[in-house]
């Protein structure tokens, strides 16, 4: 459906250097999947979203969507914004204040190279309002709506026109937390309905995991990892993702040797420990294991299996859902994330377990840090 | 505030002295309340008052009449008077308007080269005063001795005149001129608060660019343009220098030139100048009015911005060549020909047109006139004097008032608010009439010393400290004078050790504007000033009066010059003392 392939974009700053916004960005979406495009600001994302729209004119790479070639420096072709007939939601919405709610959804409609005619627009407009749940305040003015009403208001906006990809930028990230819950489900459901290929740009990572077919993490300009959210969050593929996707420990070691199980062993300041990795990893191998805190088991007695160590509680938080612990294996301090009925009390022993399967080895991270 | 109270009584253990008693903060607070609507009331009723009564002498006291509006409104004179002036000030509007937004334009949104050189232009109408600006004008553009005309005739052998400054025409093409850069800059700014999505939003709705420029953008701008076009209007008909400079001699009489001759015709028609004065006070009023409320709906197009992107600049191509070319032409007509114009003949013995041979009787003859004139040394340092004095004094004043204003929840604080931005709508010489009525009315013995036109000039400038003072005064939040008095501070206190400091920037922004503004003060002080008084602009006035064009140069030369050292100096002071706006 959509694929975007070598794709760079620069352009110069306030002081005029060169910024690399985008650095051989290459990816495919296929049709009616939800692609996110996940990263801290400044990574690009959205630059390559905006490249994507026509907004910004790519240095190099080619742009299609189902075998259209919206862009190409190949053979330099570049489509106008205008002419590609996608549909968009910025951050900051963008609703028109000097027209109605009517009007900001009619107003595709109104522009396109083919207006259709007046009771065409009305059914349509009224439609996909009544979609967004909009169609009772079709006369007020846009600018006395609330925040979540706007945002609908912009999907409804970018759906009128039956786009062949909807480009969707932070839409929900000017919305209070309970509010963007709920729209989280609502931008799903929508899309999922209407069977929509989308791509979604966000610096938040538990969004992402939420909505997505497929992520790709970006930082700095390039892609870092694309997979479905499962993959990114229990298999990150460097430390960059397994740090932004979610909080997680760290502990650096060298390989011993490959495990009899399948997987390796690591020589950590905790001990030897059993991981999984995705890089062919060899004997002396500096790696970095990642291993998040809801892998990481308490119990009070010394449970059964591999890659278990003695702790002691340092400092622990109720949150309501879950206990927060934050253990001592020796001087190394480490977060678990524990049912609330788990209760040891701190500076008492406790037993950690860390999960193999869920302990994920990545190579070469201390070597390049070093150097 | 209660809180303090309340706490100070609780607390003292002797019982309160009398003077205690009544609370440092009322004090100063009913005081300043006193001096603005003092300020800003008495002169205006004294002009209304003035203009239903005949001039007063020595043998007849002033009597009730409607002689002077009927004079004013029942002779066709008064019509032609009005279309003028209303044609004067729409053709100085929309011209300026029409080439400031095409500069912001390119400024902002293209990529014409060293466009960011040309950012530098909005000082120009600080350090150039109008009646300089305006003297350059008319040795560039008169018919007789213009340089351009003069160049142009030996140029194509003819004597065809190209210019002629003393029109219609000519006064729209100077006043919008030296107004342009102001639109340029309410333009520029303009342009930067648009969110830009919401044109990419119509771009990505399939809008061509024509269709985004006409739904979009102009429908949002529009009363971005309408309060700009007020604001152009505004000062085009309150402007005096053009209309008196380049109208008078050629009998083009608009509001402001028409007062002024009605004091210094003989009899002087105090009654007279009044109703026109009061005309033009209605005009005003109704601009700021509709001006305000513009604004105020600005501002409700521009709350829904998000972080957004800036915009790229649009590639003009080969076209970028016309639009700097255009930058530089317009370069040289409002800076590098009125200054240079002035250079030249500031070294002349006798006005004449650059050639060898004048150039061979290059003298400095001009600046040793111009040094020893008499009055000159007195002039500056009245100027000086009156700045500072008045930029110290308004902003100690408006602090006060805008503290109220922003920070209290007194009743009847908007009308405060008001009455210190009244003057707004006064025309600087409307201000001088009024003060100069009052005081000959009400003689307390200021009448013809320099505090009056000190006064004059607080009472013109206040408005604009104001604004100064409000911006700054939002940002600082109720809870750090709240600390403050939790903290045992009282109001005095609390005003001089919280928020005064926290208001620096603001203040010292406002006060350097204020001097700036007030060194090149002319309208007001034209009827205010007396032998002894003179400020520096009147003493240009006076070259100008009596045909010493030569001298004129040298002092305008060096005027301008102090000028530009003052505002280098003062963005360096507000650099150091972090101003962030000036």
């Amino acid at each position: 459906m959509l694929s975007v392939n070598a794709l760079n974009t620069s352009y110069p700053n306030e002081r005029g250097e060169i910024v690399k916004a985008v650095q051989n960005v290459s990816f495919e979406v296929p049709d009616g999947k939800l692609f996110t495009l996940l990263g801290p600001s400044g990574c690009g994302k959205t630059t390559t979203l905006r490249s994507i729209a026509g907004l910004e004119k790519p240095t190099s790479g080619q742009i299609s969507v189902n075998s259209r070639i919206v862009y190409s420096s190949a053979t330099n072709t570049f489509v106008a914004p205008n002419k590609r007939g996608f549909g968009m939601v910025f951050q900051s919405y963008a609703i028109w204040p000097h027209m109605n709610v009517f009007q900001n959804a009619a107003f595709p409609l109104e522009v396109g190279g083919k207006r259709p005619p007046r009771k065409e627009i009305q059914d349509k407009v009224m439609r996909v309002l009544a979609a967004v749940r909009l169609d009772h305040l079709a006369e007020r003015e846009a600018t006395k709506l609330s925040g979540g009403q706007q945002q609908r208001l912009a999907l409804a906006r970018a759906l009128v026109m039956e786009p062949a990809l909807l480009l969707l930028d932070e839409p929900l990230s000017n919305l209070d937390a309970k509010l963007r819950d709920r729209m989280r489900f609502e931008v799903k459901r929508m899309q999922r309905e209407l069977g929509l290929t989308t791509i979604y740009v966000t610096h938040d990572q538990s969004e992402a995991l939420a909505l997505s077919h497929e992520i790709a993490v970006m930082s700095e300009g390039q892609i870092m990892q694309i997979g479905t959210p499962q993959d990114i969050y229990e298999r990150p593929a460097n430390k960059f993702v397994a740090d932004f996707v979610g909080v997680t420990n760290f502990i650096e070691g060298s390989v011993l040797g490959a495990h009899e199980d399948g997987g390796y062993v690591v020589d950590t300041p905790i001990g030897a420990l059993g991981v999984v990795s995705a890089d062919l990893l060899r004997v002396g191998d500096d790696v970095m294991v990642s291993v998040r805190p809801e892998d990481v088991v308490l119990s009070e007695q010394r449970p059964e299996g591999r890659n278990v160590f003695e702790s002691v509680v340092d400092v622990r938080v109720f949150l309501g859902e879950y206990r927060d612990f934050q253990v001592k294996v020796g001087e190394r301090l480490l977060l678990a994330r524990a049912h609330p009925s788990i209760g040891t009390a701190v500076g008492e022993k406790t037993y950690i377990q860390l999960n193999p399967e869920k302990c994920v080895a990545i190579f070469g991270e201390r070597k390049k840090k070093a150097a | 505030m209660e809180i303090v109270d309340q706490r100070s009584v609780v607390l003292s253990e002797k019982p309160p002295l009398p003077w205690q008693r009544i609370d440092l903060k009322w004090i100063i607070i009913g005081l300043s309340v006193v001096v603005v609507a003092y300020l800003g009331l008495v002169p205006l009723g004294f002009l209304i008052w003035q203009s239903f009564f005949t001039p007063q002498t020595a043998a007849k006291a002033a009597q009730f009449t409607l002689g002077n509006y009927g004079t004013a409104y029942t002779s066709v004179e008064t019509l032609r008077l009005f279309l003028t002036s209303l044609k004067f000030s729409l053709g100085t509007a929309v011209f300026a308007f029409i080439t400031g937004t095409t500069l912001a334009w390119m400024n902002e949104r293209t990529n014409t080269p060293f466009k960011n050189l040309f950012f530098a232009l909005s000082i120009i109408p600080l350090i150039i005063p109008g009646i300089l600006f305006t003297v350059a004008w008319i040795l560039l553009a008169s018919p007789k001795i213009g340089l351009l005309n003069l160049a142009l005739q030996s140029w194509f052998q003819t004597d065809y005149v190209f210019f002629n400054v003393y029109s219609i025409w000519g006064m729209i093409w100077v006043e919008g001129l030296h107004y342009s850069p102001m639109a340029f800059l309410i333009m520029t700014a303009a342009f930067r608060s648009m969110d830009p999505s919401l044109e990419e939003s119509a771009l990505m709705s399939g809008a061509s660019v024509f269709q985004v420029a006409w739904h979009v953008t102009l429908k949002l701008a529009w009363p971005a343009i309408f309060a700009t076009l007020l604001i152009l209007f505004i000062r085009a008909i309150e402007s005096f220098e053009v209309p008196a400079l380049i109208g008078l001699p050629v009998g083009i009489h608009v509001f402001t030139s028409s007062i002024y001759q009605a004091i210094h015709q003989y009899p002087s028609n105090v009654g007279l100048a009044s109703a026109y004065a009061v005309t033009l006070l209605l005009i005003t009023t109704v601009a700021v009015y509709f001006q305000s409320r513009l604004s105020g709906k600005g501002s409700k197009y521009s709350t829904m911005t998000g972080k957004g992107f800036r915009p790229r600049p649009m590639d003009l191509g080969k076209w970028r060549y016309l639009t700097a070319g255009m930058f530089i032409l317009y370069f040289a007509m409002i800076v590098a020909l009125p200054f240079l114009v002035l250079l030249w003949s500031s070294f002349q013995k006798f006005y004449s047109v650059p050639s060898v041979d004048a150039l061979k009787t290059l003298t400095f003859d001009a600046y040793r006139f111009v040094l020893g004139y008499p009055t000159l040394i007195d002039s500056v340092w009245n100027s000086v004097v009156l700045a500072f004095a008045s930029a110290t004094l308004i902003m100690l004043l408006t602090s006060v008032i805008c503290w109220i204003v922003v920070k209290t929840k007194i009743p009847g604080r908007w009308l405060l608010d008001n009455l210190a931005s009244l003057p707004m709508v006064f025309p600087g010489l409307v201000l001088g009439l009024a003060v100069m009525v009052f005081y000959l009315n009400a003689d307390i013995g200021i009448y013809g010393t320099l505090w009056i036109m000190l006064l004059a000039y607080v009472t013109r400038f206040m408005p604009y400290g104001l604004r100064y003072c409000t911006t700054s005064m939002m940002q600082i939040h109720k809870e750090l004078e709240e600390s403050a008095s939790m903290s045992g501070a009282s109001w005095a206190t609390n005003f001089r050790r919280i928020i005064l400091p926290l208001l620096k920037p603001g203040l010292l922004a406002g006060w350097i504007y204020i001097v700036i503004v007030s060194i090149r003060e002319l309208s007001t002080s034209i009827l205010l000033y007396s032998p002894g008084t003179e400020v520096v602009s009147i003493v240009v006035w006076e070259l100008w009066e009596n045909g010493q064009y030569v001298e004129l140069s040298a002092l305008g030369v060096m005027f301008i010059v102090a000028l530009f050292a003052l505002v280098l100096f003062a963005q360096w002071l507000g650099r150091r003392f972090g101003v962030k706006e000036m």
